[in-house]
């Protein structure tokens, strides 16, 4: 009997090709909305949860000053010393490595091209805080460390621009007052998300940046890795009281150096990225509602408008509930048909935005099984009230109807 | 004349319709038989209760009060679905304005029925093209009702009746949308129905003409039966 229903309801909608078609409309809609939304929202989050991992994960950036600004009046505060590293390395468990950082920026020279950068001086544990494969050369020796030696390891975007068709390991290259040595060339990184091309960068051992570059043996920020097995938090209160005994604030004085917990910063992305993700959807999940209340008035204007097709079909015999059936599942059909066509449009739509928001393209069978369901479940709450009244029909009535 | 002997056999059937002071009675106590194989036509001016009779024996609408008796059984006591069943088994309608369902083919419309009955699909095209044979429209059976002529639309209804096999045929002024030509093509087709199939007719029509075509014609007047008497379809079959 389903079978038969389901026939007799098929061909209803496929006699109204357009008016199904307009019916139907707000389920596309509705449908498309959720899904695109909620797969572009997970792709996003993704995609700031990579960016976040390109950082590095599990370091903790130890930098001067209260936060990103410098905050209010008042004198700098100070940078930290080179003991405060050695300190770390020592006192605090759960530490991997600890690399100290001075920048500076100049201008490269190679030949006729010159090009303006950062300089980052720091020590080899930079890169066994965070993973950063060379593509050629080598890292520094500690005798080039400790005797502060002008050789250097150069980002990508600065091997493009200063030398371009060369090979950049073994030349020199003149660097702000100096000449420098290239020993290695870094892996591409790409942009950070915020803080501009990583790649942009001359690391130099941090002894050659201290005494050439910034006159003086200050460390402008800390790199702290943090082993697996530690939580971040659990070592940022250490390390804050460490610092905080080591820079003499007693009391109530506020810290006057951050610590930036990259983990920290991804989950409260992930966390905002889905909170916003969550918020449309259900806006869009609001279209779903109003697309059933469009099915709903159809449904209703199609019973008036068949009320004599209704008293034939009584009339011949059709018992109430094959009427009420009837007219529920052709509901169901359209706003099912609907569904499937808003979850075609939805990925072609996510196909031409992905590579536009550079996100990566990604198919959640969850959202799409669940936006097919709730389209199926709207045909039915919406198309059980039309239905009701298309059966409660008086043959007689409905077969004077004009 | 006994009740429970009569085909169709009303007693003291009433019907009021709305209450108080506004109720309207359209039946005042009708007593009706009908035998089986008759072909009866029901006449009457308008509001003589001959349309709300006919309802009532198509198992249509209730009677106020009174005893319907259909093959013997008691139709009041059934409910509005089983009044259904006992409709798509027993009962064929054929309206005036033929009520066909629209954009649909004359197959499809005749088929209709038996997609109630849950006939299979090969079963359900041949039983349908053998009523529209049946009624001379094989040749039609995909032209859609906007596509047929209004005599042809009719044949169309009444081959829909028909494809049940129903032991009564309603029709309800069948030939009122039709020119005199087509309305004796469809009263030479209902009176042939009732000759050849046996099948049992009940016409309501306010053209003496066409009640001519009856073995009965049932006069009704006020709510009630005013007269009986016979038609020309009796002198035919006894000559």
């Amino acid at each position: 009997m389903l079978g038969t229903t389901f026939l007799l309801a098929l061909r209803s909608i496929l006699r109204h090709k357009l008016r199904s078609f307009l019916t139907t409309l707000g389920i596309i809609i509705g449908v498309a909305a959720v899904v695109t939304m909620v797969t572009l929202g997970k792709a996003t989050t993704a995609a700031v949860q990579q960016q976040i991992a390109a950082l590095g994960t599990n370091i903790l950036q130890v930098r001067p000053g209260q936060g990103f600004g410098r905050g209010g009046g008042g004198p700098r505060p100070p940078d930290f010393e080179p003991a405060d590293v050695t300190a770390i390395q020592q006192q605090v468990t759960g530490v991997t490595a600890v690399a100290p950082q001075a920048q500076s920026t100049a201008t490269a020279i190679y030949e006729g091209a010159n090009w303006s950068t950062t300089i980052n001086g720091t020590t080899s544990a930079y890169f066994v805080v965070q993973p950063w494969p060379l593509t050629a050369g080598r890292l520094f020796t500690p005798a080039e460390e400790g005797a502060g030696k002008a050789v250097c390891i150069i980002g990508s975007t600065v091997a493009k621009n200063l030398f371009r068709n060369v090979e950049p390991i073994g030349k020199r290259f003149r660097i702000g007052d100096i000449s420098c040595d290239v020993i290695g060339l870094l892996s591409t990184r790409g942009q950070a998300g915020f803080g501009g091309d990583q790649d942009d960068v001359v690391i130099m051992p941090l002894k050659t940046v201290q005494r050439r570059f910034t006159g003086s043996t200050d460390v402008r920020m800390i790199l702290v890795g943090v082993d697996q097995a530690y939580s971040t938090a659990q070592v940022t209160s250490t390390l804050t009281d460490l610092l905080r005994d080591r820079r003499h604030l007693t009391g109530g004085k506020p810290d006057d150096f951050n610590i930036f917990d990259t983990k920290q910063i991804s989950d409260t992305l992930t966390s905002t990225t889905t909170m916003l993700t969550q918020i449309v959807a259900a806006v869009a999940g609001i279209s779903l509602v109003v697309g059933g209340i469009g099915i709903m008035n159809i449904m209703l204007v199609s019973v008036t408008e068949r009320t004599r097709e209704i008293g034939i079909r009584l009339a011949i015999g059709a018992v109430a509930s094959e009427v009420l059936m009837q007219f529920l599942v052709e509901a169901v059909v359209l706003s099912c048909l609907g569904g499937v066509i808003g979850l075609l449009i939805a990925q072609l739509v996510i196909g031409v935005l992905t590579p536009v928001m550079q996100v990566p393209w990604t198919f959640d069978p969850q959202i799409n099984a669940f936006a097919f369901l709730i389209s199926g479940v709207i045909g039915v709450v919406f198309g059980y009230f039309p239905a009701r009244r298309a059966a409660s029909l008086n043959p007689i009535d409905a077969l004077r109807h004009e | 004349m006994v009740a429970e002997d009569s085909f169709i056999s009303l007693r003291g059937i009433t019907k009021v319709y709305g209450e108080g002071a506004t109720a309207f009675q359209a039946l005042k106590g009708v007593d009706l038989d009908v035998a089986q194989g008759d072909f009866v036509a029901v006449m009457g001016p308008s509001g003589s209760g001959k349309s709300t009779a006919m309802n009532i024996i198509g198992c249509l609408d209730v009677p106020t009060s009174g005893t319907f008796r259909f093959k013997g059984f008691p139709v009041e006591t059934l409910d509005r679905d089983q009044r259904a069943l006992l409709r798509r088994k027993y009962l064929g309608f054929v309206f005036q304005g033929f009520n066909l369902l629209a954009r649909t083919s004359a197959l499809e419309n005749v088929e209709l029925p038996l997609l109630y009955r849950g006939d299979p699909k090969a079963e359900r095209r041949e039983t349908a093209m053998n009523a529209l044979d049946k009624v001379g429209l094989k040749e039609w059976w995909d032209h859609t009702p906007a596509e047929l002529s209004g005599g042809q639309q009719q044949r169309v209804a009444i081959a829909r009746a028909l494809v049940t096999n129903p032991d009564v045929l309603l029709a309800d002024e069948p030939t009122g949308n039709l020119d005199s030509e087509r309305s004796v093509e469809i009263m030479e087709l209902l009176a042939a129905l009732n000759r050849e199939a046996g099948i049992t007719v009940l016409m309501v029509t306010h053209e003496p003409d066409m009640a001519s075509f009856a073995r009965t014609i049932v006069h009704f007047k006020d709510g009630l039966v005013d007269r009986i008497e016979q038609g020309n379809g009796a002198k035919a079959v006894t000559p």
